[in-house]
């Protein structure tokens, strides 16, 4: 199928998620459901991976800006440097697109074969036999929950993405941690937490309901909804790269 | 009762259902037999509202389904239950929670009245302490169950069951039969069952209808089946295959 058919078929999916969800009480439920699923499950990944890319980042800045490669004279940038490198990439980029890039693979992987499974196993017909509006009924909670859970844990994933950068200074001793802390505090953007907030969305958006989309048309079996699953992740991580772009070139 | 007025279908040019008419009365068990691939689920699923006929009109009573505006269609559908082939039971849902489900969604009936109501039905189908378990933790015969009392918590005028008997051991499958029948009396309902199962013919079947190739082959009642004539080969094949 050509790429203009499957966003016309995502969008025409779209029209149909958001409309009035038929009874508050069941959609309140399904959120705290899909909060759950989604924030309290990933949460351990994503501290990990938070604290880890901070530390490598660190250490692999410091290296990068104090080689002696003959071109510039070595110890030109001051170790600070490393500090404000690290505090202004996680907050633009490494926060948000890492997380979510690992969120595409716990969160949408999970969500596509989910839905997927609920297609086979004829529960969105049995849900259409009903009248409910099964597009909606099925995805819009997941989309919400997304929504508010996936930005909180990117905050928390900048904030442990410092405390790795400064785990490994005090832990390597490439530089001291007032050089690390003063880095940071030079050169923060309020105007960057702003633009991470934004791919917060945005991204949370994309994880959710391209997943819940690609669930939703699976035809076949359970082979199919597995390649649901693979095929969910990889779009998704493709849209977050580009959209991260557009993102930087419109806000920044 | 179900009025169908040529009713035709195509998937991709290929024609899936060809210009059936029928008439389903309430009250007694309405078959819809042949070969797989022969357009039963198809033709359920025009009924229900999860096809649309490229042609023909399905009445409900005087109700043209497809042609209703959209909160006539609505209350409608609370009128329709369905038993699908693989149970479609809501598998983040309980025993309980899934015959709830459609009371918590259209009723404004209390919590303590849902509840009275979902243990009726579960009583009605021979379902007890089961109630908090999930459908992975059931039997294929305690689903079909459960998936039965789900489709009449409603009070139900209309039952569509697409092969209730499919993946059940024969015992299991006549009990199901069973119930079907004594529901669709007891409701005075209209049901139409898809099968491909002869025993179910034998036991429950009263109004036939015979589906070849997307075509309503032979309509007739049980004991009207030309068994071992020649005048319908294909029926005939299908009958005789069966024993
Ligand atoms: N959604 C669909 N898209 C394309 N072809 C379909 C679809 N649903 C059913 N068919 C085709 O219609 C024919 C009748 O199918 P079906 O009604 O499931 O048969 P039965 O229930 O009698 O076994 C089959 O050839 C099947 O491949
Ligand atoms: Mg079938």
């Amino acid at each position: 199928m050509s790429f203009f058919t499957e966003i016309g078929r995502y969008i025409i999916f779209m029209s149909f998620v958001f409309k009035r969800p038929d009874r508050r009480k069941v959609f309140y439920n399904m959120l705290m459901r899909e909060m759950n699923l989604i924030g309290i499950d990933s949460l351990l990944v994503v501290v990990l991976i938070a604290i880890i890319t901070g530390a490598v980042t660190t250490v692999q800045t410091a290296s990068q800006l104090t080689a002696d490669t003959g071109f510039l004279p070595p110890n030109l940038f001051p170790l600070e440097l490393v500090g404000s490198v690290v505090g202004s990439s996680s907050i633009l980029e490494l926060a948000p697109t890492i997380t979510c890039l690992i969120l595409a693979g716990k969160v949408g992987a999970s969500i596509a074969s989910e839905v997927g499974n609920m297609r086979i196993t004829e529960q969105i017909d049995a849900y259409e036999v009903l009248g409910i509006n099964s597009a909606g009924f099925i995805t819009l909670p997941k989309i919400l929950a997304g929504i508010i859970v996936i930005p909180c844990l990117i905050i928390i994933s900048n904030f442990l993405l410092i405390l790795g950068g400064l785990l490994a200074a005090k832990l390597t001793g490439v530089m001291t941690i007032d050089q690390y802390i003063n880095g940071l505090r030079s050169s923060f953007v309020s105007h960057y937490v702003e633009v991470m907030l934004i791919k917060a969305f945005v991204f949370a958006f994309i994880i959710t309901s391209l997943s819940a989309f690609q669930g939703y048309y699976t035809k076949g079996g359970a082979l199919e909804v597995g390649e649901a699953g693979t095929k969910a992740v990889t779009r998704i991580c493709v849209t977050i790269l580009a959209l991260d772009l557009v993102v930087a070139k419109l806000f920044l | 009762m179900i009025r169908l007025e040529d009713i035709n279908k195509n998937f991709n040019g290929k024609s899936v259902l060809k210009g059936i008419s029928a008439e389903f009365l309430p009250g007694v068990i309405n078959l819809i037999i042949g070969a797989s691939g022969g357009g039963k689920s198809v033709l359920v699923k025009s009924m229900v509202g999860l096809e649309v006929p490229d042609s023909g009109k399905v009445f409900f009573n005087d109700l043209d389904f497809h042609n209703l505006d959209y909160s006539k269609k609505q209350s409608l559908r609370k009128e329709i239950g369905m038993l699908f082939q693989g149970t479609a039971l809501f598998d983040s849902l309980t025993v309980e929670e899934n015959v709830e489900f459609p009371l918590l969604m259209f009723s404004n009936y209390s919590k303590e009245e849902r509840m009275d109501k979902v243990n009726s039905c579960l009583a009605k189908v021979n379902l007890v302490n089961v109630n908090k378990k999930f459908h992975s933790e059931i039997s294929g015969g305690m689903k079909k169950r459960v998936g039965i009392a789900r489709a009449i918590v409603m009070d139900i005028n209309y039952l569509f069951c697409d092969e209730p008997n499919s993946g059940l051991d024969p015992l299991t499958a006549r009990v199901i039969d069973e119930l079907l029948k004594e529901i669709t009396q007891e409701y005075h309902i209209t049901t139409i069952i898809n099968s491909h199962d002869m025993k179910t013919v034998k036991d429950i079947g009263e109004h036939i209808f015979f589906m070849h190739q997307g075509q309503k082959w032979w309509e007739g009642s049980r004991e009207n089946l030309p068994m071992g004539q020649a005048s319908n080969p294909e029926l005939n094949a299908f009958v005789k295959a069966s024993f």
